[in-house]
């Protein structure tokens, strides 16, 4: 037998390795105090995010012009989270409105699992989309509530546009409850399914920083018009797409 | 078939098929109401069960909720049936199957299952309340075996979690020690990659491989990674004890998913033929969970339990080591609120047990369902009394790569003290001979473990 590692030692060493909740202190056999409050601030953080709702007048205006305000077809929080199905359709009201508009790029901000990181950074995003896609004309940017990613495809149809750009508020985790992902859908109509999108996810000041994020979605919308699709299909090379997967997808 | 009907209550109910009665009388949950399937009503819903009970074992044989024309699943149940094991049971209706199974103990239980159809388990546990699927469930034992035996009464093992969200090896090598030393991995050390490239599986594969070997530990790792990438890491030579896969209950599901029936034959002939097992050769970890089939819209009108139980049916084909059923993960569209997923973590695990398989349980949640670790400390001491084979063992309960929340290396340390519930017997005298747990199970303090891993962490840090 070796000498015994004094138990200290080894929480800082295994600490210094992992973000994940390794040598944690105990009472017991259970969690001491400490990090049982730690977690649970974790998750009420996440929960708090989950339900919080973007404010009445938020984002009326982006980049110097009138935005358009949405709804899905949940009519509250707990029938979102039951009925994903309804989420991805616009209420009747919405639709109508959205047909006296035009543009070929829709960009939409939508709430999704998390309205906190789309009010902190959902502007800041939009805005650095549209200054890096200024030749192209712009649709009025949609403000979506109740919102799951395929909605994008029911305002890009009723929007006529060529593309729909939807960034949207990803189910939070303990570690960040404020990611945004980013889903690019060439010929938006509904119907569309997951394979024909392509997705910038993990967007926020702690993940992918939000300038290189609005590089990639740039590069992607553009790659897109060129291949005439979105999806499978669609690849930029590594180092313009630091992050590909669709983990957090609402 | 027609003409399934019940009056109830000064009411008539029609029901247009068997999968009708089925879907209406399981007790509520999300992904049924999302399928267009659940009880009109809490009256609609017992007037179900009123007719479930007293249709007869046969009629399900008769009648399969999937066509056997249209679906490999249905084929495999429906083939490999036993119907002389059902012997005692076999002219009973769903309700004397209930009591019957409430008064017999677990050796005659036990050898109905090759006679059990996925279909007859789950409408039998339609009309079981949760109590009557923990004392049924406890009297069943599964055990199987690759380094060390899982399953033997009064013990619970624990699948040690360590994933990292960019696959770092020192990462996950760190997480896997804070595991080991909290007594945790005696069912697996398992890993679910980030991504799927086939150089990173074989880098973390080797690295667990070589944490087992140089510590001499009973137990088996896996990385869980697709079956087809697992076939080419045998071919690659790569340390393979388990493989991996989820699976559904039915065969458009299972396709969705990229396997069929003859896929997992090939990969479990495969990993039979590593031969790598001492004490047994149960080489196969299948993941399950209720709505997998409406998420990839193959669920033939069928409600989400009587579907997992069909994807128990596929897992027995194979001889599992492990059957995990990861009850919470779907999200709240499925199963709603801590209550739901109770339900369903309780149904699986029995259902999973008449079946003869060796149930373990993910008690999880996401953060967008209503629940929260007090249900899980809830749904986790129920599975413990049931006698639930195994659970995970995540760091701090916090998956920082899928981001959800599971149990805790701590949880497994809790349900082991409050029930004096013991590790497999190879893996408790591993921990004792390396001072990790004294001869009461109890955690040291001061684990001197061999030099080989003192080694090990001084690299790593």
């Amino acid at each position: 037998m070796a000498e015994p590692l004094a138990p200290s030692d080894l929480t800082a060493r295994l600490r210094a390795l992992t973000p994940a909740r390794v040598g944690l202190a105990r009472a017991g056999t259970a969690l001491a105090t400490t990090p049982m409050l730690a977690f649970q601030l974790a998750h009420a953080a996440a929960r708090d995010a989950v339900h919080a709702a973007l404010s009445d007048g938020f984002a009326a205006e982006i980049a110097g012009r009138p935005t358009a305000a949405v709804r899905s077809r949940a009519p509250d929080r707990e029938t979102y989270l039951r009925r994903p199905d309804l989420g991805r359709r616009l209420a009747a009201e919405s639709r109508a409105a959205l047909e006296t508009c035009r543009g070929e790029v829709a960009l939409v901000i939508a709430d999704g699992l998390s309205a906190s990181g789309i009010a902190e950074h959902g502007v800041a995003l939009a805005e650095a989309i549209i200054g890096r896609l200024a030749v192209r004309s712009f649709a009025p940017v949609t403000i979506a509530r109740q919102a799951r990613v395929a909605l994008g495809d029911d305002i890009g149809e009723a929007l006529g546009a060529s593309i729909v750009i939807v960034l949207i508020g990803e189910r939070p985790g303990l570690s960040a409850a404020d990611g945004i992902g980013a889903y690019i859908t060439l010929h938006p109509r509904i119907g569309r399914i997951d394979a024909e999108r392509n997705c910038v996810s993990n967007i926020r000041p702690g993940g992918l920083p939000l300038d290189r994020a609005a590089d990639q979605i740039a590069a992607l919308t553009n790659a897109a018009f060129v291949l005439g699709e979105t999806g499978v299909r669609l690849k930029l090379t590594s180092d313009q797409l630091h992050d590909s997967d669709n983990r957090g997808r609402p | 078939m027609g003409n399934l009907h019940v009056d109830c209550g000064g009411t008539r109910y029609r029901f247009a098929s068997l999968a009708a009665v089925l879907a209406a009388a399981s007790p509520l949950r999300s992904g049924d109401v999302l399928a267009g399937v659940a009880a009109e009503s809490e009256a609609h819903r017992i007037a179900a069960r009123w007719l479930l009970a007293d249709l007869p074992l046969t009629h399900f044989v008769e009648h399969p909720v999937v066509p056997y024309e249209a679906d490999e699943v249905t084929r495999l149940i429906a083939d490999t049936q036993d119907h002389r094991a059902l012997g005692p049971v076999a002219g009973l209706t769903v309700g004397a199957f209930r009591d019957w199974l409430l008064a017999a103990d677990g050796p005659e239980i036990c050898a109905l299952a090759p006679g059990l159809t996925p279909e007859i388990v789950a409408a039998v546990s339609k009309i079981m309340r949760n109590q009557d699927l923990v004392s049924v469930a406890r009297k069943l034992c599964v055990v199987t075996g690759f380094r060390d035996t899982l399953g033997i009464p009064g013990r619970l093992s624990v699948r040690l979690q360590p994933n990292h969200p960019t696959d770092a090896p020192s990462a996950i090598a760190a997480a896997t020690l804070d595991g080991l030393l909290l007594g945790s991995g005696d069912a697996v050390i398992g890993i679910n990659p980030a991504g799927d490239d086939l150089d990173t599986a074989q880098t973390l594969l080797t690295m667990l491989d070589e944490i087992v070997h140089a510590l001499a530990i009973p137990t088996q790792s896996c990385v869980l990674t697709h079956v087809t990438n697992t076939l080419e890491l045998i071919r690659r030579g790569a340390p393979v004890d388990l493989c991996f896969q989820s699976i559904a209950g039915t065969e458009a599901a299972n396709r969705a998913f990229g396997i069929d029936l003859a896929l997992l034959r090939e990969a479990h002939e495969a990993t039979l033929a590593l031969g790598r097992g001492t004490v047994g050769h149960n080489v196969m970890y299948f993941e399950t969970g209720q709505g997998s089939c409406l998420s990839s819209d193959a669920h033939h009108g069928v409600d989400q339990q009587t579907l997992e139980c069909r994807a128990y049916a596929v897992a027995r084909a194979y001889d599992p080591l492990l059957v995990n059923s990861v009850v919470g993960f779907i999200g709240p569209e499925y199963l709603y609120d801590g209550k739901q997923i109770l339900r369903a973590a309780l149904e699986d695990h029995c259902c999973g047990k008449l079946l003869g398989l060796p149930m373990g349980l993910d008690i999880c949640y996401t953060n967008h369902a209503e629940a929260d670790q007090d249900d899980m400390d809830t749904i986790l001491t129920v599975l413990g009394v049931a006698g639930v084979n195994f659970i995970m063992g995540v760091p701090g309960a916090d998956d920082i790569m899928l981001g959800y929340q599971s149990t805790s290396f701590h949880d497994a340390l809790y349900i082991r003290d409050v029930l004096g519930l013991r590790p497999a017997p190879e893996f408790e005298a591993w921990l004792a001979s390396n001072g990790i747990m004294d001869a009461d199970g109890r955690l040291s303090g001061h684990p001197s473990l061999p030099g080989l891993a003192l080694k090990a962490i001084s690299a790593l840090g």
